[in-house]
């Protein structure tokens, strides 16, 4: 019999080790998997972790690293606040799809103007406001009516979605796209376009702006008063009411941070990589973004390895399409039970276990 | 047939680090009321949660009307006729108290046939008790007659009681005693559980005294002395808080008029509270839990905003003020729960004392806190508190219960506020902790700060308090002087019985 | 535009079909969440279910059989969650959003070689004589077994919570785990018990679309009806009947705006299809009652 006895410390050892140990079950069980599905595991492991990098199309592949990771440790830095705080804001998907609309509406509703000072600046600041917006519809329901914001976040990407696939044949549409539906495509439009900084490197201003939010994320958590007032909030809400933190404002707070990251990463998505407003924009980079963050610990650092880890499933899934004949599904699964091992490894973190029959009753 | 209810012989359980029970054996007979006396952790609620089915001792045996008897859960327990009330009621308080008592039942009958007993039970016992009620309502001392109402149903040969007394206000200790005199003239043997020592002598005829897991006395309460026994329990002689007798200062803390709707749906609105508290003294306020004790912390610490000039400091309007201005005002507050409200158990003592020490000990700066200066203030408390632990990196759920609440009142104390607001100070602490902690919130009346203590427990009001005053219901009394309160002064100003009488008591 | 074209009745009888997976997802997770435990997979256990019967009724041609395997399906998944909640103590929250992402990617794994695939038809239960009522009759005696299996449900939930003894000790340990442990039940079996329910449940609702309402399968094919029915049990105040008029409610707007936009009604067919969304938010700010079970989301370890 196994029991589990809690400690009277959480492991401090396993808090990092875990996410690690967490990668090699997902690995384990991922083999069993594409061995039940009649694919050589090793080679598929291989195909997804290792040939995105070093295989032979790597210098295809390995650009598209940077690409994917910044979205990812942008939202995934967002919802790592609300989190910790016990504020669960799911809704990052439709967030980034606000945030692109209202980037891309900016900078198109200037169109063809070549004030790139002005127009780069301002679509980032509008999809940052998007976003914004977006989040903090459940966080103000919540403070106010006491919704929850799990749900109601979580609508508003559907509804997001179907504001995303009015755009694209409506208001946003390319005037001269004859009659096709998606917005005119921004890479062709020097003053708002996010491009590629260095040829080859994949990245563009969204990973230098998720590099400057892992460093501010990590002051902010480690030094600041507020990153203080979320952590206490997560672990002991009343405790932090007694602290004197407001919690409405902190949910606000919150809802915001991660509505606006999530905006900035899909205006960032949506002037360079994909490079229009069109119905199948958004890729799921909102709820993978969910994993990215447990995965990570909710600790900036850990987010920044997580994202490139979470980027890398994505393209070593492509890659595996492409010479495995896996279908791209597979890794929203293999993602899936990331989350699922990180969750049931963690466990060594607060517990130990203990062999022998059970004492306790 | 012999008198022996219950033999324990060599009961032994231990946990990692902890022995609860070392070796523990006792007899409880027949009818009678047997106490088991000792000071929060010494195993007393190991013991009888190993009577009850609840924990299985490590070695040892027991033996119920001369057979073996090892239960293994406490559906087993209940099945050979042993019965218990717990001290931290196992209630459900979405559910009515019908369904609560046929929750604790094997084979219960309908709903509606289990009502009609409830009442006759309740009605023989004394216990008045509407069985439609929707137990989150209640009194906590009507919460306790639905656990003594759900034992009584099963005619039970033994019941264990566990600090029964604890919410009780003294009159419906009194009920109590009469209902528990009754049921031991009835054969039913009662297990009493307390650190009470006068209840005890007053109540039972044997008693078993456990110090740290191991039975270091037994003796017949009626014929030894109070003090004696709580020698036996503490192991040595215990050190009483010295009280300064001060002359009161000026008028610091002012409360006017104040009422405040209750928080949340079982919670206890404010009525119209006016009382000033002065430098220098230490006004004490009884009352029975969920009066109003939670609501009256929250309005003062400021969790709770209420409306200006409700509550004044030094003549400053502080009603509008969140916790942290009020702290920077020289208002401190400790709450009673102890993990997750004073303190945060998984953080950091460090963490744990910035939670309040941020302003007024200057910890943050310009938005950005000063770790180095926040673990010094940390080691600061551990040290001027003796709290027992290695160090301030250590989380606070690590500490003892008597520990931490050291931590928490000192890191209060050591902010020098004008005012200290304290709720349960000692609840759940052991008696030498309780008594350092009493020491030093006397210490600091001392120094002239003025400071509000509110806890149930009497005896402990009694010796720090220079005034008295009671809650009931969200009403606070006109405070009376402390000095010279008889123990029926208190209950009367309690609020008598909570609309309890002694019906219809066939003894 | 032509309003004309929708006919009361039938609107009311679409309605109540429509509503049918929502109010089986949505008891399933009523009876999980007054066990104390949130199961935010609801909708992964809803696709996971529809794909599994949908391949159980292609492979065996019954529609029966694959109501059947859509309930082991939801109900497999379920045990996931129960197994990494109630016995690993994870949190519930996340769990179930993994349990959500993961359902999302197996439905869609094992869907791939039957997408666009049609279902073994389910026919209706006729009522003779009763269906010709008018009004009444196409309403309440011509809908499809898993229809009255919906309605049956809910009562049946309702009688076990309410008035089998059963049901109070589920209630009791959603209640408060502690005491209920206190007093010797065995909360994390029964919760498990309930979890495995919900799942069952859950992956029965996700069949009826892709068996029934659709009926063929497509990725993705429950749309958000898992949040949906998350969304509805607070709605409803954890209470059964006040479940069902939820249901009711959003299969309304989904049918209603199904025939506006059938009718070309002026309003963009975007804004149409978001309405049940929007619907669901107003139904959560405006409309919900009730207490959550007290240990609703906690982990229970007995430490005793």
């Amino acid at each position: 019999m196994l029991r589990l006895e809690r400690r009277r410390q959480p492991s401090s050892f396993w808090r990092w080790a875990a996410p690690l140990a967490a990668v090699v079950l997902t690995m384990f069980l991922g083999g069993l998997l594409f061995a039940a599905m009649g694919k050589d595991p090793l080679i598929a492991i291989r195909t997804i972790f290792w040939d995105p990098l070093f295989g032979q199309y790597a210098a295809f592949s390995r650009p598209q690293l940077l690409v994917k990771a910044a979205p990812l440790i942008l939202i995934a830095l967002g919802l790592s606040f609300g989190f910790r705080a016990g504020i669960w804001n799911i809704g990052a998907e439709g967030q980034y799809i606000m945030g692109a609309i209202f980037g891309a509406g900016f900078a198109l509703a200037f169109y063809p103007s070549e004030a790139r000072w002005f127009i780069f600046p301002g679509a980032i600041l509008f999809g940052l406001l998007g976003g914004m917006l977006w989040g903090l519809i459940p966080g103000v329901l919540k403070v106010r009516f006491g919704t929850n914001e799990i749900l109601s976040s979580l609508m508003l990407v559907y509804v997001a979605e179907n504001i995303l696939a009015k755009m694209a044949i409506g208001l946003l549409k390319n005037p001269d796209g004859m009659g096709f539906p998606g917005s005119r495509n921004l890479k062709q439009y020097a003053a708002a376009h996010n491009p590629e900084l260095a040829a080859g490197t994949g990245a563009h201003w969204g990973v230098v702006a998720a590099i400057l939010a892992v460093a501010g994320a990590y002051v902010v958590l480690s030094r600041h008063r507020f990153g203080y007032d979320v952590r206490l909030t997560g672990q002991s809400p009343r405790a932090a009411r007694f602290a004197g933190v407001n919690p409405g404002r902190l949910i606000l707070i919150c809802m915001a941070i991660s509505g606006g990251f999530a905006g900035i990463a899909g205006y960032f998505e949506v002037a360079g990589p994909s490079g229009q407003i069109s119905i199948d924009f958004n890729v799921g980079y909102g709820f993978t973004a969910i994993i990215v963050a447990f995965l990570g610990r909710l600790h900036p650092v850990g987010i920044l390895l997580a994202g490139l880890l979470l980027a890398l499933t994505y393209i070593g899934g492509e890659v595996a399409a492409l010479t495995l004949n896996l279908p791209i599904a597979t890794i929203q699964m293999f993602q899936g039970m990331l989350l699922f091992s990180l969750l049931m490894v963690d466990v060594l973190t607060d517990f130990r276990i203990r062999f022998g029959k059970a004492k306790v009753a | 047939m012999t008198s022996t209810l219950l033999e324990l012989d060599g009961l032994t359980k231990t946990y990692p680090g902890v022995v609860a029970n070392d070796d523990v054996s006792f007899a409880i007979r027949k009818g009678e009321v047997h106490a088991l006396l000792g000071e929060n952790g010494a195993g007393k609620s190991t013991l009888v949660k190993s009577i009850y089915g609840l924990v299985k001792p490590d070695r040892g045996t027991m033996t119920l009307d001369g057979k073996p008897y090892e239960p293994a859960e406490p559906r087993q327990a209940r099945a050979a006729g042993i019965a218990m009330v717990f001290q931290h009621f196992s209630l459900f308080d979405a559910l009515n108290v019908a369904e609560n008592i046929a929750l604790g039942m094997e084979n219960p009958p309908a709903l509606r046939d289990l009502a009609k007993r409830i009442r006759d039970v309740s009605e023989q016992y004394g216990l008045p008790l509407d069985p439609s009620r929707v137990v989150g309502d209640l009194s906590a001392g009507e919460r306790q007659r639905v656990e003594i109402i759900r034992c009584l149903l099963q005619d039970p040969k033994l019941l264990i009681m566990d600090e029964p007394t604890s919410v009780l206000t003294p009159q419906e200790v009194h009920i109590l005693f009469e209902t528990l005199r009754l049921l031991r003239s009835e054969g039913t043997s009662i297990l009493y559980i307390s650190h009470k020592l006068e209840e005890i002598r007053s109540l039972c005829e044997h008693a078993t005294i456990l110090r740290l897991g191991k039975v270091v006395g037994t003796c017949d309460p009626r014929a030894t002395s109070a003090r004696d026994m709580a020698e036996m329990m503490v192991g040595a002689t215990l050190h009483v808080p010295e009280k300064a007798d001060a002359a009161a200062g000026e008028v610091v803390l002012s409360i006017k008029s104040l009422s405040a709707p209750a928080p949340h749906q079982f919670g206890t609105a404010l009525r119209d509270i006016s009382i000033d508290v002065r430098a220098g003294e230490v006004l004490g306020i009884g009352g029975v839990a969920g009066n109003g004790q939670d609501e009256l912390v929250a309005a003062l610490s400021g969790e709770m905003r209420t409306r200006t000039g409700t509550i004044s400091l030094n003549g400053t309007p502080i009603g509008r003020m969140g916790p942290n201005e009020r702290r920077a005002a020289g208002l401190s507050a400790a709450p009673e729960e102890r993990n997750g409200h004073a303190a945060a158990p998984d953080m950091s003592l460090t963490e744990n004392a910035l939670m309040t020490g941020a302003v007024p000990m200057g910890l943050v700066e310009r938005g950005f806190l000063r770790w180095a200066k926040a673990r010094s203030f940390a080691e600061d408390i551990i040290k001027t508190f003796d709290v027992r632990t290695p160090g301030p990196q250590n989380a606070g759920r690590s500490l003892s219960g008597g520990n931490l609440q050291k931590f928490v009142i000192g890191r209060e104390i050591l902010q020098r506020p004008k005012v200290l607001v304290v709720n349960q100070p000692t609840w759940g602490v052991d008696a030498a902790a309780a008594a350092s902690i009493r020491q030093a919130i006397l210490d600091l009346a001392a120094d002239g700060a003025a400071v509000v203590v509110i806890s149930q427990d009497l005896d402990e009001l009694m010796e720090i308090s220079d005034r008295f005053s009671a809650l009931n219901e969200g009403r606070l009394s006109a405070p009376r002087p402390a000095r010279g309160l008889t123990v029926e002064q208190i209950g009367l100003l309690l609020g008598g019985a909570h609309d309890m009488e002694v019906a219809h008591v066939e003894a | 535009m032509d309003l004309s074209a929708i006919n009361p009745v039938l609107l009311i009888a679409a309605l109540i079909a429509a509503s049918t997976p929502i109010l089986l997802a949505g008891i399933g997770e009523l009876v999980v969440e007054r066990a104390g435990v949130l199961n935010l997979g609801v909708e992964g256990m809803m696709i996971t279910g529809a794909i599994c019967g949908f391949i159980a009724a292609h492979a065996t041609g019954s529609a029966s059989v694959g109501f059947l395997g859509a309930a082991v399906g939801g109900a497999g998944l379920a045990l996931i969650f129960a197994v990494l909640s109630q016995y690993l103590l994870t949190n519930q929250v996340p769990t179930g959003l993994g349990l959500t992402l993961f359902g999302l990617g197996l439905s869609s794994l094992l869907g791939q070689d039957y997408a666009g695939i049609k279902a073994p038809t389910v026919s209706k239960i006729d009522v003779p004589l009763l269906s010709d009522i008018p009004v009444l009759g196409p309403i309440l005696f011509n809908q499809d077994p898993i229809v009255y299996l919906g309605i049956g449900m809910t009562v049946a939930v309702w009688w076990f919570l309410y008035r089998s003894r059963r049901g109070l000790i589920l209630r009791a340990v959603g209640e408060n785990h502690e005491a209920a442990h206190a007093l010797g039940y065995k909360v994390r079996l029964i919760r498990v018990g309930a979890i495995v329910f919900g799942g069952a449940c859950a992956g029965l609702g996700g069949s009826y679309l892709s068996l029934v309402r659709v009926p063929i399968w497509t990725d993705g094919i429950t749309a958000g009806y898992g949040w949906i029915a998350l969304a509805i049990v607070v709605f409803a105040g954890w209470r059964p009947y006040r479940l069902m008029l939820g249901a009711y409610l959003f299969g309304g707007v989904t049918v209603l705006q199904l025939n506006l936009q059938a009718a070309n009604v002026p309003i963009p067919a975007e804004y149409l299809s978001m309405s049940p969304y929007v619907a669901t938010i107003l139904v959560l700010v405006l409309m919900s009652s009730g207490r959550a079970p007290g240990s609703l989301g906690r982990a229970f370890h007995a430490s005793t």
